[in-house]
């Protein structure tokens, strides 16, 4: 029944645990780590391996778990893997390895406050370690961020789509409060796991075994000689620059009047559509733009959007790392502010709105 | 095996093993069906030579990645070759933990006691009183502690369903190997479990010895440390 709606309230976690099972994903791997652990254990309690015929395997740490999300995806197979900001930050060795020979794996962070070990409640401090590239090299992962558990259910096919076209991982920058919060979801509709024939024939570059008439495929990053190195690394850029101009993903709330915006991602974005609420009872024309790719981040638009309005707050929960991004396509042309909680301490509409009432004086 | 000219130095042992890894392959028909996982090490251009489908890991990271692979693709014949810096130290945990899960692959572990790529540096497996150039004279356990027997705590394990330690320098001990090899290979297409096979080798250029004199040393110190045969054999094969 592919077109069956099921409607049901679950966590964030359990809506990605469910849409991995429903998109066709042949293998999760990971390691438990809170606020996450229910993606794992959702999965094991579903069995799929039983019914779609899904792998799920308890790794022995985060590293593992990426390295195994990259043998599984260099093979062909949509890979995943989630774990929270300590367990990502391991992570990132296989990340760039993944960039470096174009794996095309998913991974989901549901981030919590740092640094070091911080805190499991909810942050947005990953987003510089999610945009930059957290590994070494010059090279970026596709970041998705979803604001409510309906989109966290809807981006692992996303995810897996995105990384697949672009040969690139993809990132779902989730956090504790999407994570563990729980809403009606609508599941996405049920896609069969690719068969062994079609996963050869959509991915000639993955290692499948390599019959008599084809070259034998090398998954690798390494490459010795600087000029071919060279080549494969402005190869990346140019990928980077089509990710750029073809993906970007974005929404506007209440902005076609607005003479103030609030730009806010994840679950900053879901406390701001309240402050936008807020501050309009107050008179003040607010609207809230809110960026669903980080990279590729909307810079354009908030180029376009910065001509409109007389001032932009931003609002993360972190000490100031997305607002980098906004200043940069601004450029000057009105003033940006930031305003964010640390610790694990989420936000409240009304400190927003005080923010903002401060940007406007 | 292609017509790629080999990097590796004469009398080194992984040319040989890689040409066992090859003919087991081949004479198995399992060319079409078999990828391979090569290390950080000497063996990293391993995928320049055994004509198959390769993933290159990171620095210890195979056995992940061959666990991604089979896993998801439980018909291949899925094999890491690993060094003993891999292996052995930075790649211990993912090397323990495959093993241990029964994952139906093979562990290809040449041993040479000594860090080859790198230069020479003091591996696990360096031999106590072994110069290397991080432990120049001699690795002293109260300094750096003691060799490390991976084949042993690997016989221990509930997932592995054959240990063995084999070596490449004569005929005959090639011969033993091909077959110990095949009966890995062999194991884990009939999803017995997990297998390690490892080669204690020669390193001439890091224990800067002639290839000759390389082999009559491993004989000397390696072997009586590291002793050849079935360390374990649950696999009825």
């Amino acid at each position: 029944m592919a077109e069956q709606k099921d409607v049901v309230l679950m966590k964030g976690n359990e809506a990605i645990a469910h849409a991995a099972i429903r998109c066709g994903c042949d293998g999760y791997f990971g390691y438990p780590i809170t606020p996450q652990s229910e993606v794992i254990e959702t999965l094991a309690e579903l069995k799929p391996w039983e019914t779609t015929g899904m792998q799920v395997v308890q790794a022995e740490s985060e590293l593992a778990s990426i390295y195994m999300v990259y043998g599984a995806a260099g093979a062909g197979k949509r890979a995943m893997t989630s774990s929270s900001s300590p367990g990502i930050a391991l992570m990132q060795e296989g990340i760039t390895y993944m960039a470096g020979a174009e794996v095309p794996g998913v991974f989901v962070n549901v981030q919590r406050g740092g640094p070091g070990l911080g805190t499991i409640q909810p942050s947005q401090g990953d987003y510089f370690q999610a945009t930059r590239g957290g590994g070494n090299g010059d090279y970026k992962v596709i970041v998705l961020a979803p604001s409510s558990v309906q989109e966290m259910a809807d981006f692992v096919d996303l995810a897996f789509e995105l990384a697949f076209k672009y040969r690139n991982p993809a990132m779902i920058l989730s956090d504790g409060v999407i994570g563990q919060m729980m809403e009606k979801v609508v599941l996405p509709p049920i896609k069969p796991r690719r068969t062994d024939e079609e996963v050869i024939r959509e991915c000639p570059w993955a290692s499948t075994g390599k019959p008599k008439n084809r070259e034998r495929v090398v998954i690798t990053s390494l490459e010795l000689k600087p000029e071919a190195m060279e080549k494969r690394n402005l190869a990346l850029q140019e990928k980077y620059r089509k990710i750029q101009e073809n993906e970007v993903r974005f929404e506007q709330q209440q902005m076609d009047d607005a003479d103030y915006a609030i730009v806010a991602f994840g679950s900053a974005a879901r406390i701001a559509e309240k402050s936008v609420e807020i501050a309009r009872e107050h008179g003040i024309k607010v609207g809230l733009f809110r960026p669903i790719t980080l990279f590729p981040f909307p810079e354009k638009q908030i180029a376009e959007l910065s001509k409109k309005v007389k001032g932009i707050l931003v609002a993360e929960i972190n000490a100031g790392q997305m607002v980098q991004d906004v200043r940069l396509a601004v450029n000057g042309a009105v003033p940006v502010e930031q305003f964010g909680r640390l610790g694990g301490i989420v936000p409240d509409p009304e400190e927003i709105v005080e923010a903002l009432k401060k940007l406007i004086k | 095996m292609n017509d790629n000219n080999m990097h590796y130095c004469p009398g080194c042992s992984h040319g040989v093993v890689h040409k066992l890894v090859a003919e087991v392959i081949e004479e198995m028909g399992m060319a079409d069906k078999a990828i391979g996982v090569s290390p950080v090490g000497c063996a990293v251009f391993a995928y320049n030579y055994i004509d198959i489908d390769w993933q290159e890991a990171a620095h210890g990271r195979a056995p992940a990645l061959a666990t991604g692979i089979k896993r998801t693709w439980p018909d291949r014949l899925v094999f890491t070759y690993q060094g003993d810096g891999d292996l052995a130290c930075i790649g211990t945990c993912e090397t323990i933990h495959a093993l241990n899960r029964g994952e139906n692959i093979v562990i290809i572990f040449v041993n040479n006691a000594i860090y080859g790529m790198t230069g020479g540096q003091m591996a696990p497996t360096t031999l106590i009183g072994q110069k290397t150039s991080t432990c120049p004279y001699g690795r002293d356990p109260e300094i750096h502690g003691y060799p490390l027997k991976m084949a042993d705590i690997a016989a221990q394990l509930e997932g592995t369903c054959y240990v063995t330690r084999q070596s490449v320098e004569s005929v005959a001990s090639i011969l033993k190997a091909k077959k110990a090899l095949r009966k890995a290979f062999e194991a884990s297409m009939a999803g017995k479990g997990s297998s390690l096979v490892e080669f204690v080798s020669t390193c001439n250029s890091g224990w800067k010895l002639t290839p000759a004199k390389a082999n009559e040393w491993m004989k000397e110190n390696m072997f009586p440390f590291y002793p050849k045969g079935d360390l374990k054999d649950t696999t009825n094969l």
